[in-house]
This record gives structure tokens, C-alpha cells and sequence, in this order.
């Protein structure tokens, strides 16, 4: 959580200045749901981001330099320069690629289930996606077919009260259908405080464990708040759509900081282990900034690579 | 995105007069304000008008295009939808049917692929399917973003799928008069009509009278006079194209003649028949893929029913047949612009 938080922190920091020329969307306040899930997934479990996917991509063990350089539209990114910020990949952690179409993860991530039920494979298939997603048709569809045939895959929904500027509230009625709609036995369903990661944990647990043990698909709403804006960083946020005082209220309950002062009152982590990990991540970030700063950029000469396999 | 002020306020060239009958009150206003002027006298001279999509009443409203707009007409009428393309195409169909004239926006053409069933399956058959009983006036927009690093599913060029459909009429202007004027002409239309805007001409300032106007779908236009070599420029590329000219009239001394089709579907064929009857030479430059695409297209056209007039192979200016790669250097290397028209021009000079 903490590593998620300062990755995201540097890339605002350092936006304006250009380098970065690719369009992100930051994941600032939405950490905890990421670190608890993924904290009960196996490597070869597969999780399906997106847009907003640092926080994913980094949760489920990719690879922070390869990140970074990706940002930089550098040879040496995830994506090797042709997805920038949108599109990490990292098959080794079962990271398989994201979608910057809205909801177009949601029916991958349940396919990839598929093909692991097929295969008799002992793997479950995560898919986050936002209360935007929740719109499209995709998300019901592929729900529809996971209970059907009971695939192994957790379909996590960040409910950050926003997409772009339109508040959930003006585009859904009140609780998701699956909440209300759908026999237990075929869905597990959860709608939990999306900013305290044990009980993303717990939840996550839960639903894994029903997917390991072929029961089939569940539905974890996370009630959490996108800190800044849409896309790009703070400044270039468009101002008005939303009410400062209830930013306000939604930093007051940080995930990092509420979580880290749990740990730091019960004893549970000493001041000096917690700065060790500060010096720690910000070396990693320092490093991985360094990397990409000083890959090369990809040429002209690159551009009809990797159309086909073959 | 910082960098993604990818064009500076501009002046649009300055085109053949002839083509541009601004009249004695045309100002200069950007495109998106052009846009938006239109919308905004639609909403107010036809109460079936409804602007809808996600983020019209954004505070960056569509790009400046859909800005205000539901301070000025009402949120009944310009309203901000859920992300659900697919439903809503389908809703916008139902409504132009319940008696409505819909304007669906989109930021980006990628998201239109989610309306394709509707769009191509439903608003395209209607009128045909049921034997001319009912009709689907509903206008889809969408802008095509590129050159800010958003990759291979956020700045597709498609026009080359949605030409392909019978029943749908396509729209790609250029000029800031033909912003406003084709809007108005989409919506009065009693057909569905794809408007597909290039993000590139939304800053450039051009002459736009304050009075509701129509340009007529289906008609092209000379922008450029040349008796050397006809270049087809779609959207954007009508500038770049338009800069080439100029440039090779000075360099080489190769007049191109630049013809802007506005629309695609239905194509002002006897337009581009009669400048290649007079210059024997055809380079076609598309903001969209090369293989069977609308580039394709015009030059099968022109093959077909000008066959005789042709003294050289026809040139296609494309992007590459690939995804757009999101890094900047390779974007650079992706996308076709002034000096790949030059060449286009120079091959069919002398081809
Ligand atoms: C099909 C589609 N429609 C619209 C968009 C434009 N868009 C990009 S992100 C976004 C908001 C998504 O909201 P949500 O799923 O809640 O995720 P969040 O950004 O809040 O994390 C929209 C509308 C898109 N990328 N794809």
C-alpha cells in the first residue's frame, strides 16, 4: 500500500514536467483494495486492471522499473512504448493486459476463468473495475455467464463515486442489482469499506477460497474515493464537479495513513521498521525513475514489430 | 495532458473564397466554439433536439463543443449519461423513432465500436427493413484524439467501418464554417448521421456566420485550385494538404488541386470525377488506415467510373496498417502529415 501510494505520489509530482507523455489516472486513495486482494492471490492467478492500474500492476508483483519506463514510452516499459500508462502488462505475475475501454477488462478477466476451469488449472481470475464499468453491458453479461458456469473469478468493483465528473449517484440506482438480485449460492456478493484493507482481505479471502474450491464467481463492491482527479495530476483536474468538503472528508480517511497509525498504535509496527520501508521504496523509485529516464526511447524502425505473432 | 496542446490557436488557411461564403457577418471563432454555436441553435429552434452522452455537462463539455449547453437549454435536454454505449445507441434509435431528434456524443470514436450493433444493425436497416414506414433521425458524434499517447484504443481513425455501411451517412469536416454548418445539416437530416471530428481542428479559428446555416451533406468542395494532380483530403489532412500544395506550387511548380469531401457517405463523386477529368491524377489522404478503408474506396471510385481520365497510378496517404502505438517517437513515425502528402503529389506528378 504504502509502495503503491509513493509510486503514484512521484508520478504527480513530477507530470508537469513532461516527460511522461502518456495519459494516467492515478490511483490515490484506492490502495487498500488492490494490496488486499491481491495479498491472497497466488503469481499464477490472474488479475485484469484498468485504466486506472498502477496500483493493480504493482499489487500483484509487476515490475516497478519496467512500470516506469512504460510511462516514459521507453523500449525498455512492460509494454515496450506502444501502451504507455493505460496498458501494463506482466505475464510472469499474471498481469495479461489491460483495457482502456471501459468495462472491456470485465469479460477478458471472466474468460480468462473460463480457460482455467477448462484447463483444471487451480488458479482464480480477479477483474477490478470501476462503478463506471458497472454501467456496461459487459459487466452484467459476463456475470450472467461466470454464475451459468460457475468460473472461477472475483469481480472487484471500486465504487470511487466517480467517472470523469459524473457522480455514481447520477448514473445508478442506488445498490447494484447483484446485491439484491442474485441467489447466494451462485454469487457471493460483499459490499465492504473499501479503504481498510483487512476487510478487503477477508473479503477477498472469502471469495477465493469459493473460487478455488469450484463454486464459482463472486462480487465485492469496495466503497472507496478517488483522492485526485480523472486523469493526469491535481492541476489539470477540472474544478467544480465535485464538493471540496467531501474530498476533504474522504483524505481524512487516507487508507495509508488510517492503516499505518492502526499498525503504529497496536504495536504492530515500530516507528523505525516503518521508516526503514520509506528509505526503501523511495531507493526503489529513485532507481526505477533512473532507468527509464535513461532507457531509449523506441524508433521509427520498431513501429511494424509485434502486429502478428509469428 | 500537458503536452497534448498538440495544436496552437490558429487561423484556418485561407481557402478558396468561393468555398467558404462566410458572409458580411462571419466572425472568427474557434471549431469547438462552431460546434457548440450550432448545438446551441438547435436545442433552441427545434424542441425534438436532445444532447446526450457521457460528460456533455462536464466542465470541459466535450472538448469546448457541448460546453454550457445545460446551463443554457436545460438538463431535460443535455444530459450526462451512464457508461453504457450499447443501451443508450439503442435509446437514442428509440427516441428518433418516439418522435425525437437525439445528438449522442462521444470523446472518442473507439467507444462508438460499443453502439456498432445498434448503430449498424438497428438505425443503419430501419427506414430500409420496413419499407420506408419509419425513419431514425438521430445524429452520433464522436472526436478522434490523437497524438497525446493514449494508444491503440483511444485515437482509432474507423471511418473506414462505418463508410462501409449502407444506410448511415458519414461526416468529417474540416473547416470551422462546415463545423456549424454540417451539425445543422446531421441534425435536420431524417437519417442516422455519424459526425467524426478530428481533435486537431478544434483550436484552429476559422470564418463562421452567426446565423443558423446549413452545408449540405453529400457536396464536397474545391478548396484549392491546381491543374496538375487532385489530392482527396479528409479532416484534418484537408490543412496539411492544403500546406503541401503551396509548398510544391513554389518548390516544383506541381499545381494540386485540394478537394474537400465533408462527407463521405453520400460521396460527391461527380466532384472528384470532373477535377480528375481535368488533371488526370489522383492522391487520396486519409486520417484512417489504408486497406479497405475510405481512401480504398475513393480510389476504386475513381478506377471504376473514371478509369479513362487516370494517366498515373492512384496514391492512398494513410496511417500505417497497424494499432497507434502509444510513445511519442513512435507515434511520430505512425501518423501521415504534410510532408507525406508532398511525396503522394510528386509520385502521381510524375507517376
Ligand atoms: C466504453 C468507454 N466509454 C467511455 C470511456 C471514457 N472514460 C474513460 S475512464 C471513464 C470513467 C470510468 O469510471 P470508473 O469505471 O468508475 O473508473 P474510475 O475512473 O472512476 O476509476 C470514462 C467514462 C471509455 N474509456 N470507454
Amino acid at each position: 500500500m504504502l509502495r503503491i501510494r509513493r509510486v503514484q505520489e512521484r508520478i504527480e509530482s513530477e507530470y508537469m514536467g513532461d516527460e511522461m507523455k502518456t495519459p494516467v489516472h492515478l490511483y490515490i486513495g484506492q490502495e487498500a483494495i488492490a494490496s488486499g486482494v491481491c495479498a491472497v492471490l497466488r503469481d499464477e492467478d490472474a488479475v485484469n486492471g484498468n485504466h486506472r492500474g498502477h496500483g493493480h500492476y504493482l499489487a500483484k508483483g509487476g515490475d516497478l522499473k519496467a512500470m516506469i519506463a512504460e510511462l516514459f514510452c521507453r523500449s525498455t516499459g512492460c509494454s515496450k512504448g506502444f501502451g504507455g500508462s493505460m496498458h501494463l502488462v506482466d505475464t510472469a505475475h499474471g498481469n495479461m493486459g489491460t483495457s482502456a475501454i471501459v468495462g472491456g477488462g470485465i469479460p477478458i478477466g471472466t474468460g480468462q476463468a473460463l480457460a482455467f476451469q477448462m484447463r483444471r488449472l487451480d488458479r482464480v481470475s480477479v477483474v477490478f473495475f470501476g462503478d463506471g464499468a458497472a454501467d456496461e453491458g459487459t459487466f452484467y453479461e459476463s456475470v450472467n455467464f461466470a454464475m451459468l458456469k460457475r468460473l472461477p473469478v472475483v469481480y472487484v468493483m471500486e465504487n470511487n463515486g466517480w467517472a470523469v465528473c459524473s457522480s455514481t449517484a447520477s448514473r445508478q440506482c442506488a445498490e447494484n442489482v447483484f446485491h439484491r438480485g442474485a441467489d447466494p449460492e451462485l454469487l457471493f456478493t460483499a459490499r465492504i469499506d473499501g479503504n481498510d484493507p483487512e476487510l478487503v482481505r477477508a473479503a477477498a479471502e472469502k471469495a477465493v477460497a469459493r473460487a478455488r474450491a469450484g463454486l464459482g464467481p463472486s462480487f465485492i463492491e469496495c466503497a472507496t474515493y478517488r483522492i485526485l482527479g480523472h486523469a493526469g495530476c491535481l492541476q489539470q483536474d477540472p474544478k467544480g464537479y465535485r464538493d471540496p468538503a467531501e474530498v476533504e472528508a474522504w483524505r481524512e480517511r487516507c487508507p495509508v495513513r488510517t492503516y499505518r497509525d492502526r499498525l503504529l498504535e497496536g504495536g504492530l509496527l515500530d516507528p523505525s521498521a516503518l521508516d526503514r520501508m520509506e528509505a526503501e521504496i523511495a531507493a526503489e523509485i529513485d532507481a526505477a525513475f533512473a532507468f527509464a529516464r535513461t532507457s531509449p526511447l523506441p524508433t521509427a524502425d520498431d513501429l511494424h514489430t509485434n502486429l502478428f505473432r509469428g | 495532458m500537458p503536452w497534448s496542446r498538440i495544436k496552437p490557436d490558429t487561423n484556418e488557411p485561407d481557402f478558396l473564397s468561393d468555398a467558404m461564403p462566410g458572409g458580411p457577418d462571419g466572425r472568427r471563432i474557434t471549431y469547438a466554439e462552431a460546434v457548440n454555436e450550432a448545438l446551441s441553435q438547435a436545442l433552441a429552434l427545434d424542441p425534438r433536439v436532445f444532447v446526450m452522452g457521457q460528460g456533455v455537462d462536464d466542465p470541459s463539455g466535450m472538448f469546448g463543443a457541448t460546453r454550457g449547453l445545460h446551463l443554457r437549454h436545460g438538463r431535460e435536454r443535455v444530459f450526462d449519461t451512464p457508461l453504457a454505449e450499447t443501451a443508450l445507441s439503442g435509446v437514442a434509435v428509440g427516441a428518433a423513432l418516439g418522435g425525437m431528434r437525439p445528438v449522442y456524443f462521444h470523446n472518442r470514436p473507439d467507444f462508438l465500436l460499443l453502439a456498432m450493433d445498434q448503430l449498424v444493425n438497428h438505425a443503419a436497416k430501419w427506414h430500409y427493413m420496413f419499407g420506408g414506414a419509419a425513419c431514425v433521425p438521430l445524429v452520433f458524434w464522436a472526436c478522434i484524439g490523437r497524438g497525446w499517447g493514449s494508444a491503440a484504443q483511444h485515437s482509432q481513425a474507423l471511418q473506414g467501418l462505418f463508410n462501409h455501411v449502407p444506410g448511415l451517412k458519414l461526416v468529417m469536416p474540416a473547416t470551422c464554417f462546415d463545423a456549424k454548418g454540417l451539425m445543422l445539416a446531421a441534425i435536420a437530416d431524417d437519417n442516422p448521421v455519424l459526425i467524426i471530428d478530428h481533435r486537431m481542428n478544434f483550436r484552429q479559428r476559422g470564418i463562421v456566420p452567426e446565423t443558423p446555416y446549413t452545408v449540405p451533406l453529400g457536396r464536397g468542395v474545391v478548396r484549392r485550385r491546381g491543374r496538375d494532380v487532385t489530392v482527396v483530403a479528409v479532416s484534418h489532412l484537408l490543412a496539411e494538404a492544403f500546406a503541401a500544395a503551396q509548398e510544391l506550387a513554389a518548390e516544383e511548380g506541381v499545381e494540386a488541386e485540394i478537394i474537400d469531401p465533408r462527407t463521405l457517405r453520400p460521396l460527391d463523386e461527380e466532384l472528384i470525377l470532373a477535377s480528375v477529368a481535368r488533371t488526370g491524377r489522383l492522391v487520396v489522404a486519409d486520417t484512417g488506415w489504408k486497406t479497405g478503408g475510405v481512401a480504398a474506396e475513393i480510389a476504386a471510385m475513381v478506377a471504376e467510373k473514371g478509369f479513362d481520365s487516370l494517366r498515373a497510378p492512384v496514391v492512398r496517404v494513410c496511417n500505417p496498417d497497424l494499432p497507434t502505438p502509444s510513445g511519442y517517437t513512435l507515434e511520430r513515425a505512425y501518423y501521415v502529415g504534410k510532408d507525406e502528402i508532398k511525396a503522394g503529389i510528386l509520385k502521381a506528378a510524375r507517376g
